[in-house]
């Protein structure tokens, strides 16, 4: 809401040229209306040594509501949350932004009619912003502005004084102070502002790109952040358009229980996983299931919490998976993976193949029943434990598929990962993560009740002494399954056999091989 | 018109196949005897898919489109008219097929008009005057060919008219189907297997108050009751017992009298094969019905064949009761209420026994009662089990009398059970009786039809309440992602509407308002209490680990829950919500609630505190943030301000202005900072109580993990068999005060010098002050007001205002709201920011709309009443789940976040 430029001059070239190259008289206090509420423009102190023009944003806490749901609950992706207790009214935001540069709009052009000359030249300048929220803090403010010729100075503000334990807030109090010419130092402002702030309270128009590239120009093209900034600044694009519908409902579902809602909404997890860097260890995890659901010669296919469909475009691409369903309980992951899947734009002989479905493996769900495997890869470990059993019933009790293909981490491969703090678990929505021995416990327990028999394979690396990063179990119904001579004809006395695994305890391969020798 | 008319009988459900050749006035006929809407026709088909009904290319589809109508309509239940002509018998196999699908008779009308007639009606229509001259003819051909075959064809009725004449004359009588006795309303006595236990049966028929009539053998030969209530039996009247001759004679004058209805059951239906000189095998106790039989022969020889007529006459099931009661033998799914086909007789009798394998090899064993949705009750017998009991709206009342068990019987629409017992066992059982569902009547897991799309949930307080599917669907994810296990989760709080917005200056919620609008819906007493600024919370502790395991299900070393308003869990490391549960246990045990509710759980609706215990991420990254943000923005702005002014600049409004804001910007870190306490500190409990717990040294003892954490119950919810959430708030905060003020005893008892206990206590339980109010007096209103000045502006978060009552409902009937908040000046600017108080700004937000706020809050609240209600009798998990989902995806449907 506010920040203060200030100049320091002689008599040759007085301070208070700033008021011409503001437009605006250092003895008067003006206002000006924009677009989110009033900016007055006012100088402190304006001589010939020192001059500081203050730019003050008032901006309307009540209208910013009512704009949000003015633009419809689309255009403002969480204006259910946060909007009406907010810090637009205070913080340096990207409001502020957009008033400076309309405010200052011939400043920011570098025109000056009265003094021409005025605006080509560079003065000592010293920019003080108390409240910059500043995503990435203020090493990052200082990555951002000293590049650009600026001493920084970027102390955080405290969250609460009162509550020292709650630690630093996301704003720092900004001091720069350089010798650059104004409408520069105006437009790295422009910029740098909202790409601080990173919020998504700001209305994105098409010509976004254009705006960063004018006001850019002389400076972002050398800048070394020059990505981050430009991949920030036009990101707000994206998450506008792409996550505004399926959200909403989560977002009330948050704020009735006075939660964050990435603490519900966090289904898609757009920072790790991403289409252009896929996880290297996915991909081997993908290449184990492909050869275990091959080797079921399965051809139709369950995947059990698909997330955004990686693997089930992987099962696309051999047409001997003819039916292919994904199931999510997110609605938000199967737009994502129907979007990444490129689904409306499937041939249709293809898409014929492909189904994605909202299910939850909390409930029985006849849709699931007389497939031929499924698929239940990095999905156990995002339960709570107390929830397994249901899970364990939907799967192998009610939806029965003749192959289950289970894969989990393996809690003891975590000493390996160097960037994964001890006793960490490699995801923050993990409810648990298992060493083989609990995995294998668990899994043998699951085929014993159910009659399937299992094996396990290792994926990744199999280290000697922690094992693989990636466990996978794989289930086949039937005890003779275990044995690899699979008689899938005679279904009379299949189904007599597996009724006796019910009560006949030899499920696991080994000791199915161990009672046969 | 010389000839007389002609009645031709169609049932109130079947499909009517009208056939004629073209021009033999079929749709005439159609239109003159059925409703336009009953009528689906091939040529309006034809139209609908080719902009020509006269366009034979389009036949094809015409037909598929017509087979869609009408099967939808069919499915519905609804008499169905198909005008085509139908003279081709490949045609009318497809229309016998699809009321077969949909187990209704099809009735065939003939329409069998001269040729003349017929080509003389097509000429005179302009689009079928080029209708190839060899059209008719062929038809009639085809027509004539037919008619000998049409009952053999698979026709229930078939009605011929020969000429215009008779067409003309014929008139066309609707007429019930067997089974549906919708109209009798009873009441039921409904009567569970008999199998020739006739002495139970006397004993039972007696204790529901029937007076038996006897021959003058002394044999029981009717029953009547007194209060004119009739006797229906379920079916398997005969083999095995010892008196199957004595049952029939019974049960056979009681049908004659009118005192009993009777469906046959599979034992019947073999005996009545039996009888017609079929070759039966004598087994399961046919072979004594068969002996005993053959002793009757000598005094009464008739018998026999009485038994015979009487089993011929028996109708597989029977609609009651307006539709509201299904009796059969084996069970009926709802598809089948009131149709007629072989496979619905089967399935009266015998249920779903197919012998089919599903591709697997396994038999596909079909549980139809856990399936089944339907909204009539399905009271059946067939399989006996130990006990008569509920699932899914059906019963079944073979309890096994002649093994030795019990002879039951429902009273309907009481839905009371009356069963007496075996006096021997009479038929020694293959295997002991068992339920055949695992776990009883809570044998079925939850399944996705219980909760996904568009739902709607019958509520006994507020009838349908839907559910979109885009609300269920986020439900769908946070009850599968986050909340607790189902089982655990009874019950969900609903939502609160704030009361009407004030106009009082400065206030955006006064309690005025309140107080107001309760004495608009005619309420006199209410109770004001507390509102406690903590986060609301849903307890259910149950008195030791096996009840908790016995009643909801639950693992080892789990004793109940502690679940927020959208079912999460509170804390996420199960050991503390157990010494919560501990803790509340042993308050409540040393108090003797669990005796005087005569229950062994309880389910709690309370606020836990403090609040930044779970909103603590939302506390930092919202509240904290704004406070930040203001408190490093304004000293600059209003130092450079007053520089400004210093100068002479005219800055005096605008400084004015800004050092409110910044006042303002201060009290709302006031506001927040009220509810926020570390917790886990041995040395602070409750804020204001440091005193007590500071007298003594704590660090030696160690402490339970609890300190800091105060619990406020403010209603009991439910207990053993009963929902107690219509029992008024005096009595509901009395007897939670007697657990604060045990707990309080208790407390000091642990802490006190001379205890060795191990551990050093804070108290959980924290009181809600409250005030009752009389609305029609002026005192006690200015009274309440005053009260809730006081209480917020000692930095109380406001308070509920509530019907003393509990569930109260205005004069229209419809339900009164449950309560409404009043909250304080201060704490809304939390909710509407730190310059709400602004008058620029009040002005604005009140124009608040609370119409969809108290819709939903009324909504939820039915919904949670609901559940309560289906898990005080007992019904399976996914009819209370049902309606707890059902409050969940109401939280997200789009509303005012800050009412």
């Amino acid at each position: 809401m506010f920040l203060t430029i200030s100049t320091t001059g002689t008599a040759e070239r007085p301070a208070t040229d700033l008021g011409f190259l503001l437009h605006k008289h250092p003895d008067n206090a003006q206002r000006f209306s924009t677009s989110h509420g009033t900016a007055h423009v006012f100088y402190p102190e304006a001589d010939t040594e020192r001059c500081t023009a203050a730019l003050l944003l008032e901006v309307d806490p009540v209208a910013l509501v009512r704009r949000g749901r003015g633009k419809g609950r689309g255009g403002a992706p969480d204006a259910a949350l946060g909007n009406y207790v907010n810090d637009r009214p205070y913080a340096a935001s990207s409001l502020l932004a957009v008033a400076l540069s309309s405010v200052f709009s011939s400043a920011l052009k570098g025109r000056c009619k009265a003094r021409p000359e005025l605006p080509e030249r560079a003065m000592p300048l010293r920019i003080e912003v108390p409240a910059l929220p500043a995503r990435g803090g203020a090493e990052l403010v200082v990555r951002l502005f000293e590049p650009l010729g600026w001493a920084v100075t970027a102390e955080p503000v405290p969250l609460d004084p009162g509550f020292p334990q709650w630690g630093d807030s996301r704003y720092v109090r900004l001091v720069l102070e350089g010798e650059l010419r104004l409408a520069e130092a105006l437009r790295q402002l422009y910029v740098l502002l909202p790409v601080l702030d990173d919020a998504k309270h700001y209305w994105v128009a098409p010509d976004e790109v254009d705006k960063l590239l004018a006001s850019g120009e002389g400076w972002l093209e050398h800048h070394p952040e020059q990505r981050l900034i430009t991949s920030r600044y036009l990101a707000r694009r994206w998450s506008l358009t792409r996550s505004a519908l399926e959200r909403l409902e989560l977002v009330r579902l948050a704020e009735a229980d006075d939660t964050e809602v990435e603490e519900i909404d966090n289904a898609v997890d757009e920072r790790h996983d991403t289409e252009e860097k896929p996880v290297p260890l996915a991909v081997r995890r993908r290449e184990a299931i492909l050869d275990a659901l091959r080797s079921a010669e399965a051809a139709r296919v369950l995947d059990l919490g698909c997330g955004q469909g990686q693997l089930v475009g992987a099962l696309l691409e051999d047409p001997r998976f003819t039916e292919i369903v994904g199931v999510d309980v997110s609605m938000r992951a199967l737009n994502e993976a129907a979007r990444r899947l490129r689904l409306d734009r499937m041939g249709e002989r293809r898409s014929s193949r492909v189904k994605l479905l909202q299910g939850s493996l909390a409930y029985t769900d006849g849709r699931l029943r007389g497939y031929d495997a499924a698929v239940l890869s990095e999905v156990i470990e995002h339960l709570d434990p107390p929830r397994l059993p249901a899970l364990e019933y939907a799967v192998f009790g009610a939806a029965r598929p003749r192959t289950v293909v289970v894969t989990t981490p393996n809690v003891e491969y975590n000493v390996r990962w160097e960037t994964l703090p001890a006793g960490r678990a490699r995801h923050p929505d993990h409810r648990f993560e298992w060493t083989r021995e609990e995995f294998r416990g668990w899994a043998r327990a699951v085929a014993a009740r159910h009659g399937y028999a299992v094996e396990f394979r290792p994926v990744g690396p199999d280290d000697p002494e922690v094992g693989p990063p990636t466990q996978l179990a794989l289930f086949r119904l039937g005890a003779e399954a275990s044995a690899g001579t699979r008689t899938e004809t005679s279904t009379g006395t299949r189904a007599e056999t597996s009724t006796e695994t019910h009560s006949s305890t030899t499920t696991d391969t080994t000791t199915a091989k161990e009672t046969a020798a | 018109m010389t000839t007389a008319k002609r009645g031709l009988a169609v049932p109130d459900l079947s499909l009517v196949v009208l056939i004629g050749t073209t021009g033999s006035g079929k749709s005439t006929f159609a239109r003159r005897h059925f409703l336009p809407t009953q009528i689906v026709s091939s040529d309006v088909c034809r139209g609908l898919v080719a902009d020509d009904e006269n366009d034979q290319s389009a036949t094809p589809d015409a037909f598929d489109v017509l087979h869609y109508i009408a099967g939808k309509r069919l499915a519905a239940g609804r008499l169905t008219v198909v005008d085509a002509t139908n003279v081709q018998p490949q045609a009318r196999r497809s229309l016998i097929g699809l009321a077969r699908e949909h187990d209704v008779l099809p009735v065939a009308i003939v329409l069998d008009v001269p040729e003349g007639v017929c080509a003389r009606r097509n000429a005179e229509r302009p689009d079928r005057a080029d209708l190839p001259a060899h059209v008719i003819p062929r038809q009639r051909r085809e027509l004539r060919r037919s008619l000998k075959s049409l009952e053999r064809e698979g026709f229930r009725k078939v009605h011929i008219l020969r000429g215009e004449e008779e067409v003309a004359a014929a008139e066309v009588v609707t007429e019930r189907r067997y089974n549906d006795l919708r109209h009798l309303t009873g009441p039921f006595d409904i009567i569970g297997d008999v199998h020739g236990c006739r002495s139970e049966l006397e004993t039972l028929l007696g204790r529901l108050g029937y007076v038996l009539r006897r021959d003058p053998l002394g044999r029981p030969v009717d029953a009547t009751h007194p209060e004119g209530r009739t006797a229906v039996f379920v079916g398997d009247l005969v083999d095995r017992g010892p008196d199957s001759p004595g049952v029939l004679r019974l049960v056979m004058g009681m049908v004659a009298s009118g005192a009993a209805l009777c469906v046959p059951g599979n034992h019947e239906n073999k005996l009545g094969r039996y009888l017609g000189g079929r070759n039966v095998r004598n087994t399961h106790g046919l072979a004594e019905t068969i002996e005993q039989l053959e002793k009757e022969d000598a005094t009464d020889p008739a018998f026999r064949e009485r038994v015979r007529e009487f089993i011929a006459s028996l109708v597989s099931h029977y609609v009651l009761d307006g539709g509201a009661l299904v009796v059969c033998h084996a069970g009926l799914p709802e598809k089948y209420h009131g149709r007629t086909s072989g496979r619905v007789r089967s399935h009266a009798l015998y249920g779903d026994t197919t012998g089919e394998t599903d591709e697997f090899g396994l038999p596909v064993r079909y549980p139809w009662a856990e399936d089944y949705r339907g909204r009539a009750a399905v009271v059946y017998g067939h399989t006996p089990t130990p006990r008569a009991s509920w699932l899914n709206n059906t019963i079944c009342l073979d309890t096994g009398c002649v093994f030795g068990g019990r002879m039951t019987a429902l009273r309907w629409p009481e839905r009371e059970l009356v069963d007496v017992p075996a006096e021997r066992v009479w038929y020694e059982p293959v295997k002991p009786l068992a339920t055949e569902g695992p776990g009883g009547a809570d044998g079925r897991p939850l399944d996705l039809k219980d909760v996904q799309g568009r739902r709607v949930v019958e509520t006994r307080h507020m009838g349908r309440v839907a559910v979109k599917e885009e609300n269920a669907a986020a439900a769908l994810e946070v009850m599968s992602r986050f909340a607790i296990d189902p089982r655990l989760l009874p019950y969900l709080p609903p939502t609160m509407a704030p009361c009407a917005t004030s106009r009082e200056p400065g206030y955006l919620e006064h309690p005025a308002e309140a107080f107001a609008a309760y004495r608009a819906d005619g309420v006199r007493e209410v109770v004001c209490e507390e509102k406690h600024m903590g986060s609301r919370a849903v307890v259910l502790v149950c008195r030791d680990e096996e009840v908790a395991g016995e009643r909801f299900g639950t693992l080892e070393g789990v004793s109940g829950a502690l679940c927020t308003r959208t079912g999460r869990p509170f804390f996420d490391d199960p050991a503390m919500t157990e010494r919560v549960l501990r803790r509340l246990r042993g308050t409540i045990g040393h108090e003797g609630l669990w005796e005087e509710l005569d229950t062994d759980w309880l389910l709690l609706d309370a606020e836990l505190m403090p609040w930044s215990l779970k909103a603590e991420g939302l506390l930092r990254n919202q509240y904290a943030a704004v406070g930040a943000a203001a408190g490093a923005a304004f000293p600059g702005a209003l130092a450079a301000l007053e520089s400004a002014a210093a100068r002479g600049v005219e800055v005096t409004a605008l400084l004015g202005k800004q050092r409110e804001r910044a006042s303002d910007a201060a009290a709302f870190t006031e506001a927040y900072r009220r509810y926020c306490w570390p917790v886990g500190d041995p040395r602070r409990g409750w804020p204001g109580e440091e005193r007590e717990t500071g007298r003594r040294a704590v660090g030696a003892r160690g402490t339970d993990g609890l300190d800091g954490i105060r619990l406020a119950p403010f209603q009991i919810l439910a207990a053993r068999g009963r929902s107690l959430a219509a029992l008024p708030h005096d009595q509901q905060l009395a007897m939670i005060d007697r657990l604060i003020e045990r707990e309080e005893l208790d407390v000091y008892a642990n802490n006190s010098i001379c205890a060795f206990t191990p551990t050093y206590v804070n108290r959980l339980l924290a009181p809600t002050r409250r005030l009752v109010v009389d609305t029609e007096d002026e005192a006690s209103v200015a009274e309440g007001v005053r009260w809730w000045l006081e209480l917020t502006e000692a930095g109380g978060e406001g308070m509920v205002v509530k019907p003393l009552q509990g569930l109260v409902r205005k004069g229209d009937g419809r339900l009164v709201q449950p309560g409404v908040k009043c909250r304080g000046r201060e704490y809304l600017r939390i909710i509407y920011g730190p310059e709400y108080t602004r008058p620029e700004h009040l002005d604005r937000l009140r124009e608040r709309h609370l119409g969809h706020k108290r819709s939903l809050a009324l909504r939820e609240y039915a919904l949670g009443l609901e559940a309560l209600d289906r898990l005080a009798d007992g019904e399976p998990l996914w009819r209370v789940h049902e309606a707890v989902f059902g409050v969940l995806a109401l939280e997200s449907e789009p509303v005012d976040p800050r009412l």
